[in-house]
């Protein structure tokens, strides 16, 4: 499972969390996000921004 | 004085507790607002002038001017390396939470004052008004602690829009204006040659149909229906129904139609400081269809003093944009970025006259883009006279 992060704010989308507030339960593969979601906190980047984070 | 602040800013590099907010204190002034109730109930009882009951708009829209006249501005940022620790230093948000609990007791205060306080008709729509000030600076409160990751301040932006009635607006701000800011597609960025007055229901009826939108999209992606216990703006509204019944139970309905009209008047100060933030900006559209990333140069900022402390910063507005969630005491002013002339409080005064904001607004725009009508976010209703009157680049 991995994760990316917003290269604005920090947020981070991990797979295995999902985001079941957003309507990604948890272990919803990044490639199931869709590209015109944005980053929930900040709203300045979207999904294609998103890099992978370490660890 | 420069070299001074320059020596300033390299010693508390080195160590962060030698830096001193100068706005540390003044932050507990935003508290003036909740007590503003009880200002006009003091102010009229020292004066037995009936008058003081519409204090609210005269605190905001002739004092308030007048303090950013009289002392002017402020462009000193603290340092970058303060930034974190500026931003977790909780007094700042102490400031914050503080204003909610004063604003309710106000507002059954007025209820109270509405329903037994024996005032006129008229010091009843003046208390209105004052209560419709109080309403519309809690938008900006929640728009603070709506931007915060932390459920809490979440909730208590929430709880501060109740008042308004405008719980919807944490939702579409943060959602739909921080994505789509200074272009055509936000109902809430003003266009060149837009007066305020056919703005204010584009932006209420736009932003309430993207909030909308926007809740469903997201509820739909987790198989819930829009009309759900877990939609957020459906939980705000009720809030305001849960607040306004209760407050017509205790105190009758007399008290109704001044509710109403002070959410009405709050939601309608929010909708004009929206006009003044980004009017006629545009962001450039890339190669790929996309919008270019926000820059500090799709604000209008002010860096007025007496405006600042009282909104949170909120005219720091470039670098809200760039860092949305960054604390009101860290944000900092941004030199490349559009200045207005004068503090919120002051253009609001301006925004409300037409003519007078184009006199003062459009060159000022035009300037910022070199003279080309071209590159800003002009009203295509209007194109055609703009482009005439402006020049046609």
């Amino acid at each position: 499972m991995a994760a990316w992060r917003c290269p604005g704010c920090g947020y981070v989308y991990d797979e295995q969390a999902g985001h079941p507030r957003e309507g990604f339960a948890a272990g919803t593969p990044w490639s199931e996000v869709p590209d015109e979601w944005h980053c929930p906190d900040c709203g300045i980047y979207d999904k294609v921004d998103f890099e992978p984070a370490d660890g | 004085m420069e070299a001074a602040t320059h020596a300033h800013a390299l010693e508390s590099e080195l160590n962060p507790a030698t830096w001193h907010d100068p706005k540390r204190y003044a932050w507990l002034l935003g508290l003036i607002v909740p007590l503003l109730p009880f200002i006009a109930a003091g102010l009229v009882a020292l004066t037995g002038l009936g008058v003081f009951w519409f204090y609210g708009p005269f605190l905001v829209f002739v004092i308030f001017p007048l303090l950013d006249l009289a002392i002017g501005m402020d462009a000193e940022n603290p340092p970058d390396s303060i930034i974190k620790w500026l931003e977790q230093d909780r007094y700042y948000r102490w400031c914050t939470y503080a204003f909610i609990p004063v604003q309710y007791v106000g507002l059954v205060f007025a209820c109270w004052l509405w329903a037994d306080g024996g005032l006129s008709t008229v010091d009843s729509i003046g208390l209105a008004l004052t209560m419709g000030v109080v309403s519309g600076i809690a938008i900006n409160t929640a728009h603070e602690l709506g931007h915060k990751r932390a459920d809490l301040e979440r909730w208590l932006s929430k709880v501060a829009l109740a008042q308004s009635g405008y719980g919807h607006f944490f939702i579409e701000h943060n959602r739909g204006h921080h994505v789509r800011v200074a272009t055509p597609e936000d109902p809430a960025s003003a266009r060149l040659g837009e007066g305020f007055w056919a703005f204010l229901p584009r932006t209420v009826a736009g932003s309430l149909g993207s909030a909308w939108g926007l809740e469903r999209t997201r509820l739909e992606r987790g198989g819930h229906s829009a009309w759900s216990i877990h939609n957020d703006i459906l939980q705000a509204w009720a809030m305001t129904a849960v607040l306004f019944a209760a407050l017509t139970a205790v105190f009758g309905t007399v008290v109704l139609p001044y509710l109403v009209a002070q959410a009405v008047l709050g939601f309608c100060l929010l909708e004009v400081v929206n006009y003044l933030e980004h009017y006629g900006l545009l962001r450039e559209k890339r190669e790929d269809g996309r919008y270019e990333r926000c820059r500090p140069a799709h604000s209008w900022n002010s860096n007025n003093v007496a405006s600042n402390v009282l909104l949170y910063h909120l005219q720091r507005h470039s670098d809200h944009h760039a860092n949305p969630t960054r604390r009101y005491q860290a944000l900092r002013h941004v030199e490349e970025a559009p200045q207005l002339p004068t503090g919120y409080a002051g253009m609001i005064l301006i925004a409300v006259v037409p003519p007078l904001w184009r006199r003062v607004m459009d060159r000022r725009l035009l300037d910022h883009y070199g003279g080309e009508v071209g590159r800003a976010n002009v009203e295509p209703r209007v194109a055609r006279r703009v482009r005439a009157r402006y020049g046609t680049v």
